[in-house]
């Protein structure tokens, strides 16, 4: 099937709002790519001014959720998709829930760096940077499966979400020893553990988005499946 | 063909756990040299709602009017293959087709009750059956007008002339006037497309009761109300069956390119 027969409705004024949204999401998606790389450039350069440009932009994330379901619910009301149409207004929907969530979490994250800390602290955030570029990765080829909905560079951003989770617990483990070694640190070390748990919850919002945009493709509800199963659903 | 037969894209039986009250076989129909209608193998599920829709000219009309055999009023009109109503060919010789038009009722677009009163339009049929028992009349145009949600509106003007009805309620008494002679199926062929959006919603609330006792086949080029009113859809174009499905599968994920782009508006 032709995934993105976008262009060719009867009415030109109903393929503009396709469009349209279309458009928006994806400058929706840009923006808060540029949040979690500034959230991260943060972290890592101790720039406050950049973690406050993030802090302040998450309102711009906000308004991008409202504006763009807005439109959604007018393109319902309006022209009562069906099929494909219907299938990718829903997803726009779900995704920019999960996007304008990416976004409250770099917010999180740019907060962190607003923390000072000391040179023996520096050296835990370089674990935190690692596991925050293979994240950006995943979010920047999500985005990029959903622009094309391409359900195999869908399903690959679902396979690294493991990858995540495993960082996590590793970041976790040696954030619990310096703790327990210096527990005067423990006020800052949460913090850095809180920007960890941040990064593993966007992972498992852009492995949300690439089950969206499976979904949509195949025209079968994949959320909750196991690995297994998806993958046969994206091979059939 | 057998149920077992029909399976969507997903390998799902489309029509399991459903009895069959119509079955086409390989119908093919031509006016003259042109063959309006090509092989077409369908089933119709007893007591549900079967819409057919498609663009212009794709033959939906034509096939509806082969289940009651309106399309032997048509001179040059020659048909091939069966139907079969409850496991018997309608087109068989012995057939009486006064009485199979009674078994298959018909409503058209542009209602059409007699130029008599309320009661004698849903009386009618019965008087030719030869009742004329009073009660009996009585009781029968009460449950057929209450049947087409009519009765409120008309039970205190019985004898009032049925040209003084608005479009929707003379489209609900033609239905009453349908039901009265008890028939097994209902054509509809666009039933509200003459009538107003709410007496439009009222018919279709109406098609969701009668669906309890008939089984209903209704042509709509409406694709919103195929998708409201009706358990499955057949999508036909150019006189071929492109697709028949469970009618959420049908507006959420059709299987043809061809299906996906009427639905859509991107052509039709």
């Amino acid at each position: 099937m032709d995934k993105l027969n976008l262009t060719k409705h009867i009415s030109s004024q109903f393929n503009d709002e396709i469009e349209q949204v279309r458009n928006h999401i994806m400058a929706m998606g840009g923006l808060i790519e540029q949040q979690l790389s500034d959230a991260l450039n943060a972290i890592s350069t101790s720039n406050a001014e950049l973690a406050q440009q993030v802090i302040a932009n998450d309102l711009l994330v906000n308004d991008w959720e409202i504006k763009i379901d807005a439109e959604c619910t007018r393109i319902i009301a309006k022209r009562q998709p069906a099929a494909s149409d219907l299938r990718l207004i829903l997803t726009i929907i779900r995704a920019i829930s999960d996007l304008e969530r990416i976004g409250d979490e770099a917010e999180r994250i740019a907060k962190v760096a607003l923390e000072s800390f000391s040179s023996a602290q520096q050296d835990l955030l370089v674990n935190l940077e690692n596991m925050g570029r293979h994240v950006a990765q995943m979010l920047h080829d999500v985005l990029d499966a959903f622009a094309r909905m391409d359900v195999e560079a869908a399903l690959a951003v679902y396979k690294e979400d493991k990858k995540v989770d495993r960082e996590y617990e590793a970041i976790t483990r040696q954030l619990m020893t310096y703790m327990m070694e210096d527990p005067r640190s423990i006020p800052k070390i949460m913090n850095v553990l809180w920007s960890a748990r941040s990064l593993e919850r966007i992972g498992d919002r852009c492995k949300n988005i690439s089950e969206y945009v499976i979904s949509f493709v195949k025209g079968r509800d994949v959320r909750h499946s196991d690995e297994d199963s998806l993958e046969q659903n994206v091979r059939s | 063909m057998t149920t077992q037969q029909i399976l969507n894209s997903d390998n799902e039986l489309v029509l399991a756990n459903e009895k069959i009250k119509l079955e086409v076989n390989d119908l093919r129909l031509f006016y003259g040299e042109s063959q309006a209608l090509k092989s077409i193998n369908m089933l119709i599920p007893e007591k549900r709602v079967t819409a057919f829709i498609g663009p212009s000219g794709c033959g939906k009309s034509t096939l509806l009017r082969c289940f009651n055999r309106m399309n032997d009023l048509v001179d040059i009109c020659r048909i091939e293959g069966k139907i079969l109503l409850d496991g018997q060919n309608i087109y068989d010789k012995a057939v009486d087709v006064a009485e199979l038009r009674r078994q298959v009722g018909m409503v058209f677009q542009k209602p059409n009750p007699f130029p008599k009163t309320i009661y004698e339009n849903v009386a009618y049929g019965l008087r030719l059956q030869g009742v004329n028992d009073r009660r009996v009349l009585d009781e029968v145009v009460e449950s057929s007008l209450k049947g087409a949600a009519l009765w409120n509106e008309v039970k205190d003007r019985l004898h009032d002339n049925a040209f003084g009805l608005s479009g929707g309620q003379q489209q609900r008494l033609v239905i009453a006037r349908a039901i009265a002679i008890e028939p097994e199926v209902l054509l509809l062929d666009e039933p509200a497309s003459a009538l107003d959006p709410i007496s439009t919603l009222k018919i279709e609330e109406l098609i969701n009761e009668l669906k309890e006792r008939y089984t209903i086949v209704i042509v709509t080029h409406n694709m919103q109300q195929a998708a409201r009113v009706s358990d499955y859809t057949a999508f036909m174009y150019m006189g071929d069956l492109i697709e028949y499905d469970a009618t959420n599968k049908m507006f959420t994920n059709p299987s043809q390119q061809q299906t996906e782009d009427y639905i859509t508006g991107r052509f039709g």
